[in-house]
């Protein structure tokens, strides 16, 4: 309890320091070599995830459902970037190149 | 009856001269055609009509390992000009633009009407990248197609005989999947194939090849075993696409494959690269590398001789 009465006292210390909820830290997900690196992100609800096309070839980022989101085509250097509100398994594709797939999973911690 | 697909034996020739490859395929008769622009002439003695296919010329591309590919498309079209015996026609396979742009298209017109030929299209997906998904490639080209451009694209027209069939594999293409025909194009397919001879020739034209090349890399079609179920009964078919930017050759009992250089960028041969981007090549060799192909067909043996040239 020695111990551990230090470590209380700094958690409230911070607890009531800490100002209100912000939106969780934004996330990339890098193109190139016709893939999706990660091909699987796991995310809290209210996170912006942010695509990268760092191929010499024009990709898209398409979700399965064709709806939900959908980027104009990013040529080189193009980014596309979305906000995931919703606790939810976000499958999505390149239209151009469907081969080429990938995963946001929305939850929170 | 001599072309009866029955009694019908194909045959496949294959030789190498002056950097092009001939692929001679005959009902009957062998015909060896090798190449150095009488490939034709060679063959049965009658005069054969030429068509020219040219593909992926991704008008806006301009990276390595090209950096102008409407200087190279135009160099395609001289190429045509220049030839001998004047085709009949063109058949781009898709991919005209890179991104879809009016500009790139507006250029790639210009261009290919140098040629002074009548010019049928099928997109490719580097052309379906506008808002409307594909739709101004279709309000651009079927308002003059020199055949009606029916759904999304598909086409079929007849010329000295053969019957030729253009087919869009590149829309509405789902996560996971390859190319994509979609079940109203077969159904056409199936009504426009119903009632010819098994006897006349077939000529297939997409972007995609209708053949699994390379699965990983998404090169080939899902639903294609369903038209060339259609297609089976026909003693001389030819499919002809790009997409893959190399030449590649397959024969499937009486159905021959063959896929078509671009006039923009080559790309490496399936798995042979970590990922299908655009191959590097130095400067120099490029020309090598891009390529147009002419197709001649000789009415009374029922012979058609492939032509890959490139452009060096």
């Amino acid at each position: 309890m020695r111990f551990l009465l230090p470590a209380l006292c700094a958690t409230a210390a911070l607890a009531l320091a800490a100002p209100a909820p912000a939106a969780p830290a934004p996330v990339s997900v890098k193109i190139g070599n016709f893939t999706f690196n990660a091909p699987v992100v796991t995310v809290a609800p209210g996170t912006t995830v942010t695509w990268t096309n760092e191929d010499d070839i024009p990709h898209t980022v398409v979700a399965d459902d064709k709806k939900t989101f959908r980027s104009k085509v990013l040529d080189s250097g193009e980014t596309f970037s979305f906000t995931f509100t919703t606790a939810g398994t976000y499958g999505y594709f390149c239209s151009i190149h469907p081969h080429m797939t990938g995963k946001v999973i929305v939850k929170a911690s | 009856m001599t072309d009866h697909p029955d009694r019908r034996r194909v045959l496949e020739c294959m030789g190498w001269a002056g950097g092009g490859l001939v692929w001679g395929l005959t009902g009957g008769v062998a015909a060896s055609a090798l190449l150095g622009g009488t490939a034709s002439a060679k063959v049965a003695g009658a005069t054969p009509f030429t068509f020219v296919q040219v593909s992926d010329s991704h008008i806006g591309f301009t990276k390595d390992p090209n950096p102008d590919a409407r200087a190279t498309f135009r160099e395609a079209v001289a190429h045509i000009k220049a030839m001998p015996q004047k085709p009949a026609f063109i058949l781009h396979t898709g991919d005209v633009s890179h991104l879809s742009k009016d500009q790139e298209f507006d250029d790639a017109d210009q261009i290919l009407k140098e040629a002074g030929l009548p010019v049928f299209h099928v997109p490719g997906e580097h052309d379906m990248l506008d808002e409307g998904q594909g739709k101004a490639f279709l309000d651009r080209y079927a308002k003059d197609s020199p055949a009606k451009m029916m759904g999304d694209g598909w086409m079929s027209f007849d010329h000295s005989g053969v019957h030729f069939v253009g087919l869009v594999n590149v829309k509405e293409l789902k996560a996971g999947g390859m190319g994509h025909l979609g079940e109203a194009q077969l159904a056409w397919l199936k009504d426009d194939l119903a009632h010819r001879a098994a006897s006349q020739p077939i000529v297939v034209f997409t972007h995609i090849p209708l053949w699994t090349v390379y699965q990983d890399w998404g090169w080939g079609t899902d639903d294609s075993a369903e038209a060339l179920k259609l297609l089976a009964r026909f003693g001389s078919v030819t499919v002809l696409n790009g997409h893959i930017h190399q030449v590649l050759q397959k024969t499937e009992g009486h159905v021959a494959f063959h896929t078509a250089r671009s006039t923009a960028f080559p790309q490496p041969a399936p798995g042979a690269a970590p990922a299908p981007g655009p191959m590097k090549v130095p400067a120099g060799q490029l020309h090598d590398v891009l390529g147009v192909r002419t197709v001649s067909l000789v009415k009374s043996a029922q012979p058609l001789v492939v032509v890959d040239q490139t452009l060096a």
